[in-house]
């Protein structure tokens, strides 16, 4: 059969790095073809020049028609229309040369009713969730009619129920003989959903296969490049007193009635789909948000949190979930994104900061979490994306929290990076401290957690032990 | 931007040489005029250093500086009939000092509130303030200037007081930003305000004293102007906020914030000087002089705008 897509040989080098060193891929039609590795393999760059917008150095692209791509990040523009979103700079024009409203939005309809989306042309994006923009984004890159269509990560922000969408999609369009690239950290969904899988590392193809002659191990070792035994080392700590209690706390219109307790040297993870308010429950502990009702107890006494600021006080630590909206400082350095949390306490001095000091343990810590960078100077955004992340755990860690909150603590970084972050986890649970982790990730949460509190549009809908918690069960709680 | 400092510099040099046969850079007085003139500028750029960092921008301080100027002036007057105040005059200098300095803190204040807790963008809540400070220089004396001013107060603008004015207060700021708390979370919100307020920093509240410093600055702006005029007027510092800016982005200071030194600030503020002496050295007229200067002001930032990307992958 005709490949669709033959790439042989392709260099791509910037300045100071070989981002592609000799990578062939072939894709055939009416397939999808899961392309992994590690952040920073490589996949981006090769994607790019597949789509025509950058260029190898070396090397041979045929693309026998035409390539899409759907970003990891949105590229929407949020005070228009699902409508006028999705056919850009491809308006129908009428014979006076202005927009045709009426063909447009019967084009999107059509375009919308063939994919099963229940979305509406009229829609404003920013009105819209993130999963829901991740689906017109699908469908804007579906309405060009392309050949190959290129899917960066795209179930990041969707839950269960809109996977399941999307694979639907998918199968469409294997079936109308399109072939989809579909880059993707999650293993499973590479046994879901790919007919053949390739891995990339440092820049160089590892390995090419046909899914089913693939297993999970092997997959993983590919990636990373060594032996991987065990992807969730959570050991099971003792669990002692409590640290926080949460009861009947609530936020009009939001959520309610949420109760739960973690102990000192406990995980206790918290699922939910979509639309399950989990993240509103962690920013109203953390001061983000108010309560309308509730209380918080740490170590036993009652506590008022009207800010980030006062949480910090009590000992409290929030990951979020959204590393460029709520986390990174992208023009600062590593050194100013992890000290920024430890300029209220011990290193400043009549407002002075003791900048040697905070050197000293932010190094200290990079070493510890084993941030790559050149040094701590570098800017954050020249890091990847499992480094990044790195940085901001260890701004936390300056604090010595005693209450760790992380709202998906491994979302969009590689396997190796991720491996390392559930080990720290654990650690800071053998240390003692209390730990809340919210992830979309059921393996994750399953594999981490003492205990999981499954959520439902913003009530808690159970809450399993460690021992009785499996997929199927956490799903049935979760969807209903 | 040092290189475009020394660049420019040189052109002159250069030109001067083969159109006048003089030297221009070897000239003591000339180089005290080239930043004297710009010293009020460099007040205010620093200010407006820290308030880009933000993310802000601060259109009033040009008009702060008159209002600042008209306050300290009336309590700077000699005894006369036509004196503001007839029954305070002869006031020692602090006096005047510390109404020009609290004026112009107290319109940064109202700026930071507006900003920090109606939530307004810092470009239309600094608008108001500054035609509304222009309107109250003005009404201050129904328009009149304030003249006959005592001999301390004066002295703070001879000789070249106000470059040293200028470079002190530099380099309090250079340490500021970089060395303290303020600094460090000055430029964490400029960076991303949201990350900042989940990493604990009060941002409102950080905003209100960033807005406060750079209305000081602008009141600080206001007594060396007036003194070194030994008059206050109410069209004091027109447009001054426009140079001001100028000089912070010529210096390499990001508009998006988070990005930015007060170092280049003042190389930017130079730069802004040098091309004014130069272009009355070479005999330019004046009204080319702006049209060259502004689009050196664009040409700058677009070559530091390349110098980055061709260093950023």
């Amino acid at each position: 059969m005709q490949y669709l897509l033959e790439v042989e040989g392709v260099r791509k080098a910037f300045p100071g790095v070989v981002a592609l060193d000799g990578v062939s891929l072939q894709v055939r039609p009416g397939t999808v073809h899961a392309l992994m590795g590690e952040n920073g393999a490589g996949k981006s760059t090769l994607m790019k020049i597949i789509a025509g917008l950058d260029r190898p150095d070396a090397g041979r692209v045929t693309l026998r028609g035409r390539a899409a791509m759907i970003h990891q990040e949105l590229h929407l523009m949020p005070p228009m229309t699902v409508a006028e979103n999705i056919w850009i700079g491809r308006e129908p024009l009428t014979r006076l040369g202005l927009i045709d409203h009426r063909a447009l939005d019967r084009r999107t309809v059509e375009l919308l009713a063939g994919l099963h989306l229940d979305i509406a042309p009229g829609e404003r994006i920013a009105e819209m969730t993130m999963a829901r923009r991740q689906m017109v984004e699908i469908a804007r890159a579906v309405s060009y009619a392309s050949d190959i269509l290129i899917m960066d990560e795209p179930t990041s922000t969707l839950s269960e129920p809109e996977v399941d969408q999307l694979f639907g999609i998918i199968a469409d369009l294997k079936a109308r003989g399109s072939a989809v690239i579909y880059i993707t950290h999650k293993i499973n969904e590479v046994f879901r959903i790919a007919d053949e899988v390739s891995v990339m590392r440092d820049g160089r193809m590892i390995g090419s296969a046909a899914a089913d002659s693939m297993d999970r191990d092997r997959l993983i070792a590919m990636m990373v490049g060594r032996e991987l035994t065990q992807l969730f080392p959570k050991d099971n700590t003792p669990a002692a007193r409590v640290a926080l209690s949460v009861s009947g706390l609530s936020s009009r219109g939001t959520f309610a009635d949420v109760s739960f307790d973690v102990r000192a040297g406990e995980i206790v993870g918290i699922a939910g789909l979509v639309g399950s308010r989990r993240t509103e429950v962690a920013e109203t502990l953390f001061g983000l948000r108010r309560a309308t009702a509730g209380e918080i107890r740490i170590d036993g006494v009652p506590v008022e949190i009207d800010s980030p600021a006062t949480a910090i006080t009590h000992g409290m630590a929030f990951l979020t979930e959204d590393r460029k909206l709520s986390g990174l400082f992208l023009p600062l350095s590593v050194q100013e994104n992890m000290e920024v949390t430890a300029l209220s306490g011990g290193f400043v001095h009549m407002g002075f900061v003791r900048q040697r000091q905070l050197m000293a343990a932010c190094g200290a810590l990079a070493a510890t979490l084993r941030v790559k960078t050149p040094d701590l100077f570098e800017p954050v955004q020249h890091l990847s994306g499992g480094n990044q992340q790195k940085v901001l755990v260890g701004r936390w860690l300056l604090t010595s929290p005693r209450i760790l909150i992380l709202d998906e603590p491994t979302r969009g970084i590689d396997v190796g990076a991720k491996a390392e972050i559930h080990r720290l986890i654990s650690g800071l649970a053998a240390g003692g401290a209390a730990v809340i982790m919210i992830s979309s990730e059921m393996p994750e949460i399953l594999g981490m957690s003492d205990r999981v509190m499954v959520m439902r549009e913003g009530r808690v809908a159970g809450m399993l032990d460690r021992c009785d918690a499996n997929q199927i069960d956490l799903m049935r709680l979760a969807a209903n | 931007m040092l290189l475009v400092l020394v660049g420019i510099a040189l052109l002159f040099e250069a030109i001067g040489w083969s159109v006048r046969g003089a030297s221009f850079l070897f000239n003591g007085q000339r180089l005290l005029v080239m930043v004297l003139q710009v010293s009020i500028i460099g007040l205010l750029a620093i200010g407006m250093t820290q308030v880009i960092l933000t993310g802000g921008i601060d259109l009033s301080s040009g008009s702060v500086v008159a209002l600042s100027a008209m306050m300290a002036a009336s309590l700077a007057q000699t005894p006369s009939a036509r004196a503001v105040f007839p029954a305070l005059t002869d006031l020692p200098f602090v006096v005047p000092v510390a109404a020009g300095l609290a004026t112009g803190a107290l319109a940064g204040l109202v700026n930071g509130s507006l900003i920090a807790y109606t939530g307004i963008p810092p470009f239309i809540a600094t608008l108001g303030m500054m035609v509304s400070a222009r309107g109250l220089a003005r009404y201050y004396t129904k328009g009149q200037p304030i003249s006959m001013l005592t001999d301390g107060y004066t002295r703070i603008g001879e000789g070249a007081r106000p470059v040293v004015i200028f470079l002190v207060t530099a380099l309090v700021f250079h340490v500021l930003l970089r060395h303290t708390r303020y600094g460090k979370y000055t430029y964490a919100i400029g960076a991303n305000p949201q990350a900042a307020r989940v990493s604990g920093i009060r941002v409102n509240r950080h905003l209100l004293r960033v807005y406060t410093v750079a209305g000081l600055l602008a009141g600080l702006g206001g007594v060396v102007t007036s003194a070194r005029a030994a008059s206050g007027q109410a069209g004091m510092g027109v447009s001054y906020e426009l140079d001001a800016i100028a000089a912070a982005v010529i210096g390499g200071t990001s508009l998006s914030g988070g990005v930015g030194r007060i170092a280049g600030t003042v190389i930017g503020t130079v730069i802004l000087g040098i091309m004014t002496s130069g272009f009355t050295f070479i005999g330019l007229d004046a009204y080319i002089q702006d049209i060259v200067k502004g689009a050196v002001i664009v040409l700058a930032v677009v070559a530091d705008r390349y110098r980055h990307r061709a260093s950023h992958v």
